[in-house]
């Protein structure tokens, strides 16, 4: 999948890589895709969460060998 | 929709329950909400300039895991259980088990409370101090971050009353 931003959030624990993501998301331009890798086996819940409350759309949440990866359209 | 709003009034000031305030405040901030958190008793401690203070005891806790950050695996599986008459004999225990917790918070990838309090002032979290408390406590506004508000319990209920969630931590 195509992005225009990458955030590294591996070996970040609640509540950094969501806290992080939020900052990279309003560096971006409405449209524009951020993609997010974490290692926080909580993000997964949260970052469904966080795309329902700010309305920015989560397009595809995977998981591979223990590492989680987002990708985020912004609102 | 209209901006939704977390009161918090924080009132411990030990290392570990610097972070709930902190954590809750700056993901609501995250997610939009507007954010205050109200200061008082030894929840100043949390907005003090100079957060090296804070410290976490394992002394008549309980529910406080202890475990060594370090060394091998099996070593760090071990859970410490010092009795209380010891725990409070030993000179510097407090500090030990302080410098552990850091150890511990900074292995998990947490961020440490100066962090997350510079993340809820980014995101305009409001920091409001209780006066009383601050007076009955011999502080002076200089021992505090700059950019809070010292206010009393009405100005709390003003901001808490129209909340749609207000936690007491």
């Amino acid at each position: 999948m195509n992005f225009d931003k990458e955030l590294d959030a591996r070996g970040l624990n609640c509540p950094l890589p969501i806290l992080r993501s939020k900052k990279a998301l309003g560096e971006l331009a409405t449209g524009q895709v951020l993609k997010v890798v974490a290692t926080d086996p909580g993000a997964i819940k949260d970052f469904e969460a966080f795309a329902k409350q700010t309305g920015n759309e989560l397009l595809s949440s995977a998981q591979a060998g223990g590492e989680f990866t987002f990708f985020m359209k912004k609102k | 929709m209209s901006q939704k709003k977390l009161a918090i009034i924080a009132t411990k000031g030990t290392l570990d329950w610097a972070y709930p305030p902190f954590i809750l405040a700056s993901v609501a901030a995250a997610l939009d909400y507007q954010v205050e958190i109200f200061f008082t008793f030894y929840g100043l401690q949390l907005v003090r300039k100079d957060l090296s203070g804070l410290k976490v005891s394992p002394l008549g806790n309980p529910g406080m895991p202890m475990k060594m950050p370090f060394g091998p695996k099996w070593f760090r599986g071990i859970t410490w259980n010092v009795p209380n008459a010891i725990q409070a004999l030993v000179p510097g225990y407090e500090s030990f088990a302080t410098a552990m917790m850091k150890k511990t918070i900074a292995n998990n990838g947490v961020d440490t409370v100066g962090g997350l309090r510079d993340i809820c002032l980014e995101c305009e979290v409001k920091f409001v101090a209780c006066q009383m408390t601050v007076d009955l406590f011999g502080f002076s506004h200089d021992d505090f971050i700059g950019g809070m508000e010292y206010a009393g319990a009405a100005a709390m209920f003003e901001f808490a009353g129209d909340s749609d969630i207000c936690l007491f931590i």
